[in-house]
């Protein structure tokens, strides 16, 4: 197989410091994108410039430090929101995808939810998109139910049509599988789930790190992401939300920043976004995932994906090779993200995490907060590895090893 | 230690061929718990016999190598012995029944979910209630 680059891989590792670390004495072997991302220097000098240059609330602050840093952070809002083709003051920071769920669960749930109404979610989705509406569901009386997946690892869209004619209040789905890879048609289920009267909720925490998203072209009403799963720093995210839907909304949470006017019996609130961010804000992380999406930017995403494209077809022939290995997901590169979920003979994914931990590798292994996919794999936990824009061929070939080693130890 | 030394032969034999495995038809005590980080899972089942002694003991359930050795190999110990045994039971005699195998903290978990499984079952039914004392992932 032909081993050419998409991007300068070697330049790239040079941007990441903690590439220069071992582990075990080993060369570290990063392949657990998919859990959280490491983090180019600049993103680590964002932090360090805003908390040493500038550190200041924002948004009331009149002097010249806060100036900067509402600066700063409207504009990586900014950054945010064109990265991913949203409109301008769509784009709610939150902590990440669980809590943009958790928003939407609360801000939009409590009050267009009613007893006997029908949720949707899939059976391929990370519990992050299934609990909220597990708890919505019980708070009011609603009933929750699953679209099925194909032996393939597709969403079954015949389950999909049959329970979008019950008429559901709101389908919960994910752009990309953080298991199989899947990545699923967002344009043409929520236009489906538009014309049954469904509201759509897509968690967008492995697509927007890893290809191209474009909002304006996928026709969704609330979509969500985390930062450090894209080179940013943890506890940061966006929801972005039509704007209409944003501004019939409640509020999430009360307190600062969130009111526009507060008296001693009641309230108004700011405008969208800030309606929903109350408190002081994670300034300096929203600054830091600003620098991600500069950083990703510079690269191209275009480039990114066409770099996890080939670095899978690599490890999807070079794993094949490996006797009593099993891969999960669809069988196209084209129609799946750079992650490789697998079981290697009757090797327990623990059992060989801790193995390859020795050779300095770090995978995932157990059920990536997705139970009830794992039910339907009939399977307790897989092995995972999944890619970023600086994994080499030598990672996966060092994986091979790895497992390899595995095999030797467990008499596969 | 290496990872060679931690999956030696006899928790591999025990892993692949486990002792005591599968359910009883009648039994005292029942008790199951998970692993929340790996999925791991053991069920046990006990039938008590005369003065309180473990007459019979079983167990079920899947996971990694280590929970599953050191699940059955806690069966091993526990058939014949009285139920006020397993309170005298540590996680350091654990330990030493798999070879005393160099284990992070994410894998001690799994190496003590027998235990665990074991002592909730026990205490229960002696009318005690068993704290774990590192809960949660």
């Amino acid at each position: 197989m032909l081993k050419t680059e998409a991007v300068d891989v070697e330049r790239i590792r040079r941007d990441f410091p903690i590439l220069k670390r071992t582990v075990h004495g080993k060369r570290l072997v990063y392949l657990d994108n998919a859990a959280t991302t490491q983090k180019p220097q600049a993103v680590i000098d964002s932090l360090v410039d805003y908390y040493s240059r500038y550190n200041s609330n924002v948004h009331r602050s009149v002097h010249t430090l806060g100036e900067e840093a509402t600066a700063a952070y409207e504009g990586a809002r900014g950054k945010v929101t064109r990265f991913v083709g949203a409109r301008a003051n769509e784009t709610v920071f939150v902590r990440g995808t669980t809590e943009a769920t958790n928003l939407v669960r609360f801000a939009w749930g409590e009050k267009q939810v009613k007893k006997g109404d029908l949720l949707l979610a899939t059976r391929m989705e990370h519990h992050s998109n299934i609990v909220p509406w597990q708890l919505l569901a019980k708070s009011k009386g609603a009933t929750l139910k699953f679209v099925g997946i194909t032996p393939d690892g597709n969403l079954d869209m015949e389950e999909l049509d049959r329970l979008l004619g019950e008429s559901p209040k709101l389908l919960a789905f994910t752009h990309c599988s953080n298991v199989l890879g899947t990545i699923n048609d967002v344009a043409n289920v929520s236009r489906k789930a538009h014309k049954a009267g469904a509201t759509t909720v897509v968690d967008g925490a492995q697509s927007v790190p890893h290809f191209p998203v474009d909002l304006s072209a996928l026709d969704v009403d609330f979509y969500a992401f985390s930062g450090h799963k894209m080179l940013g720093p943890t506890g940061i995210g966006a929801l972005i939300g039509r704007k209409a839907l944003l501004e019939d909304m409640d509020p999430y949470e009360g307190g600062g920043e969130m009111i526009r006017e507060v008296f001693d019996d009641h309230s108004t609130w700011n405008d969208v976004p800030y309606k929903f961010e109350a408190g002081t804000v994670n300034i300096a992380d929203a600054i830091g995932l600003g620098a991600a999406v500069d950083y990703l930017t510079s690269i191209g995403m275009d480039k990114v994906r066409e770099h996890e494209i080939r670095l899978l077809d690599y490890a999807r022939e070079t794993l094949s090779k490996v006797k009593g290995l099993h891969v999960y997901g669809p069988e196209d590169s084209k129609e799946r993200s750079g992650l490789i979920a697998f079981n290697y003979a009757d090797v327990h994914p623990h059992d060989l995490a801790t193995i390859l931990d020795e050779e300095g590798i770090a995978i995932r292994s157990g059920h990536h907060c997705a139970q009830p996919l794992m039910r339907c794999l009939n399977v307790s936990a897989t092995s995972r590895a999944s890619f970023h824009v600086y994994n080499s061929y030598d990672d996966i070939d060092a994986l091979k090893q790895g497992i390899m080693k595995a095999g030797a130890i467990f008499k596969v | 230690m290496s990872s060679a030394d931690i999956y030696r032969e006899l928790i591999l034999d025990y892993y692949r061929n486990p002792r005591n495995f599968g359910k009883l038809e009648k039994f005292d005590i029942s008790a199951h718990d998970t692993n929340p980080l790996c999925g791991d899972e053991i069920e046990m089942q006990i039938r008590v016999g005369e003065n309180s002694k473990i007459e019979e003991i079983k167990f079920s359930g899947r996971g990694c190598a280590i929970s599953q050795a050191s699940a059955s190999m806690l069966t091993e110990l526990a058939k014949g012995k009285p139920l006020e045994w397993v309170k005298l039971v540590a996680k350091e005699d654990v330990f030493k029944m798999l070879g005393d195998p160099e284990l992070g903290p994410s894998r001690v978990k799994c190496a003590l979910l027998g235990m665990k499984v074991l002592k909730t079952g026990v205490y229960g039914y002696l009318g005690a209630h068993y704290e774990d004392p590192e809960p949660g992932t």
